[in-house]
């Protein structure tokens, strides 16, 4: 009996923040992303592939010790201008959706309209943009990011807030609450996990964005421009490097809104047996 | 006393898209000051729309609802309304569910006190450990149970309740049926409670209300009177007996399955 307990007993206190490394939510992620890279070693290795058709993981170490600053320089431009674009967008998409939740006939007028600007490819806008705003890179590249990026949150907010079953209102209205009241108290919390869920969408979206314009603009900057200077030096480790940095950063920017979610609709989920 | 609720030939209709759904026709209430009226009658007869006029969620087509001689315009946070279907806020625990209407009717409770009141509450209805739970982790009837002590929490001089009891196993039932008698002794409300619970009906109410088949009209008042059975045994009584007999006959015409004519004795 006291030799069974002798472990448990004895604990070696492992601090908070190894165990979370340890545990399965950061192993298992980890232990996927080796496999993948393992495979793509493999891949370009059994096919002899030369560089310029396939970059391998093993040639990427090179590429970054060598760019290092730089991709840190436009790593940073990228991070900022998505994060920038989506804020409007957040906001934007709010406003247009509270617009719509609340009002039938603007629903109406402008579900259309919304759609087919959704609609457009925003490869086909990007040049349209560049060249109107010809030299203002930074609005250029936030604009992009923007314009792509609020239409799910908008739909997700106008959806959220019209589809509001009466009796959760009735709750407050019933006391006279007013219109403000029911708002903050009751449609707003209600619509936040649908928010959330387009957040994610969204975030990708926007920063798919921005590296479109990065790459097409002439004097760009970021990790797009950075790309496209590689692809003009034929420096393909270098390309498939950016690509794996972006990769990384989209990554990163996923998770922030997942923490986020977590923290403020994090009711919302339930624990699934 | 005087009459705080007054319903006089309410008539309304909801706008569907088949078109007009004939809802009410012709009811009337009357509930005296400290009163509690039972409303029943056929499931869809319109019962719950009843409870909208009364609280001011719905305006009828045509007809009077009075409060306290003044005609019924919008909500007042003066009543207090458990639903029929007990929706809870998901993101806030029961305690501060129960403690929601605290935060739009202006209340001289301090924060420590409301929470003590919403506490109190639960504890009476059986939630007492609940507090810090979520909706989702409790049963319906649990829920229905919270929602009791939020229509109760800022102690409304009007309450409604829609099938409150609905949910619940007969032994919890008729426990919180004493519960809601002590509640009123303590402090006193006008109630309206819809039920489909005869002895519910004549337990807790001094007049029951049988409603016709939709389009509803006010097609019985029995009056329980204060000598109603307020004790479960009394409930057994060849008086209660009788009141359960006359309604289940009542409500045998309203669904139309009984022949309006052979009057049942009545036992008021
Ligand atoms: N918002 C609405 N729009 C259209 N029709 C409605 C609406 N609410 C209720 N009804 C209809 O009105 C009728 C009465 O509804 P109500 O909810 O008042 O019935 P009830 O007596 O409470 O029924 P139950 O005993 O089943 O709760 C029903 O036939 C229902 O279909
Ligand atoms: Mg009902």
């Amino acid at each position: 009996m006291t030799d069974l307990s002798a472990p448990d007993a004895a604990p070696v206190a492992r601090p908070v923040w190894l165990k979370r490394l340890t545990s399965r939510a950061v192993v298992a992620p980890l232990a996927a992303v080796v496999v993948f890279l393992a495979l793509w070693e493999a891949l370009v290795r059994i096919n002899n592939w030369p560089n310029y058709v396939m970059a391998s993981p093993s040639d990427l170490p090179a590429a970054y010790a060598r760019y290092w600053q730089l991709f840190l320089v436009m790593g940073w431009q990228t991070l900022w201008r998505t994060v920038v674009g989506l804020v409007l967008a957040v906001v934007v998409g709010i406003a247009i959706g509270m617009v719509m939740g609340f009002s039938r006939t603007m629903r109406d007028a402008l579900y259309p309209l919304l759609v087919g600007f959704n609609a457009i490819p925003k490869a086909t806008v990007v040049p349209i943009v560049a060249l109107l705003f010809v030299g203002m890179h930074d609005f250029n590249t936030v604009l992009i990011a923007f314009m792509i990026s609020f239409f799910p949150i908008a739909v997700s907010v106008s959806i959220g807030l019209s589809t509001l079953e009466p009796e959760y209102r009735d709750i407050l209205r019933s006391l006279g609450a007013s219109r403000t009241a029911i708002f903050w108290k009751i449609a707003l919390p209600k619509t936040l996990p649908e928010f959330f869920g387009a957040l994610k969408v969204a975030v990708t979206l926007a920063f798919i964005g921005t590296n479109l314009m990065e790459i097409v603009s002439p004097h760009g900057r970021g990790l797009g421009a950075l790309f496209d200077s590689a692809k003009t030096n034929s420096d393909y480790p270098l390309m498939f490097a950016v690509l794996i940095a972006l990769a990384a950063l989209g990554i990163l920017l996923y998770y922030v809104v997942v923490a986020l979610e977590k923290t403020f609709a994090g009711w919302a989920e339930r624990d699934h047996h | 006393m005087s009459e705080l609720i007054a319903i006089r030939g309410v008539r309304h209709a909801y706008r569907t898209k088949a078109g007009p759904l004939p809802v009410l026709d012709g009811l009337d209430l009357s509930v005296a000051e400290g009163g509690f009226a039972a409303v029943v009658g056929p499931s869809g007869c319109g019962k719950s729309t009843l409870t909208k006029l009364i609280a001011g969620l719905m305006k009828p087509d045509e007809g009077e609802v009075w409060l306290h001689g003044e005609p019924v315009r919008g909500p007042r946070a003066t009543v207090g309304m458990a639903f029929q279907n007990p929706v809870m806020l998901e993101w806030r625990t029961i305690l501060q569910n129960v403690m929601l209407p605290l935060e739009i009717v202006p209340t001289r409770l301090s924060r420590s006190e409301q929470q003590e009141r919403a506490r109190y509450l639960l504890a009476l209805v059986g939630l007492e450990g609940f507090e810090d739970k979520r909706p989702s982790e409790l049963s319906g009837g649990m829920r229905q149970r919270a929602s009791l002590c939020r229509a109760l929490v800022h102690q409304p001089e009007v309450l409604i309740l829609d099938e409150p009891f609905g949910a619940l196993d007969a032994f919890t039932r008729e426990d919180l049926w004493q519960t809601l008698h002590d509640v009123k002794e303590a402090e006193p409300f006008t109630g309206v409670l819809i039920t489909h619970d005869l002895r519910e009906s004549i337990f807790l109410a001094d007049q029951v209300v049988v409603l016709s088949g939709r389009p509803a009209h006010t097609q019985y008042v029995l009056d329980v009177g204060l000598s109603g059975p307020r004790d479960l045994e009394h409930l057994y009584t060849p008086g209660a007996t009788a009141m359960l007999h006359d309604l289940r006959h009542q409500i045998e015409i309203a669904q139309g399955r009984a022949p309006e004519e052979p009057a049942a004795p009545s036992a008021a």
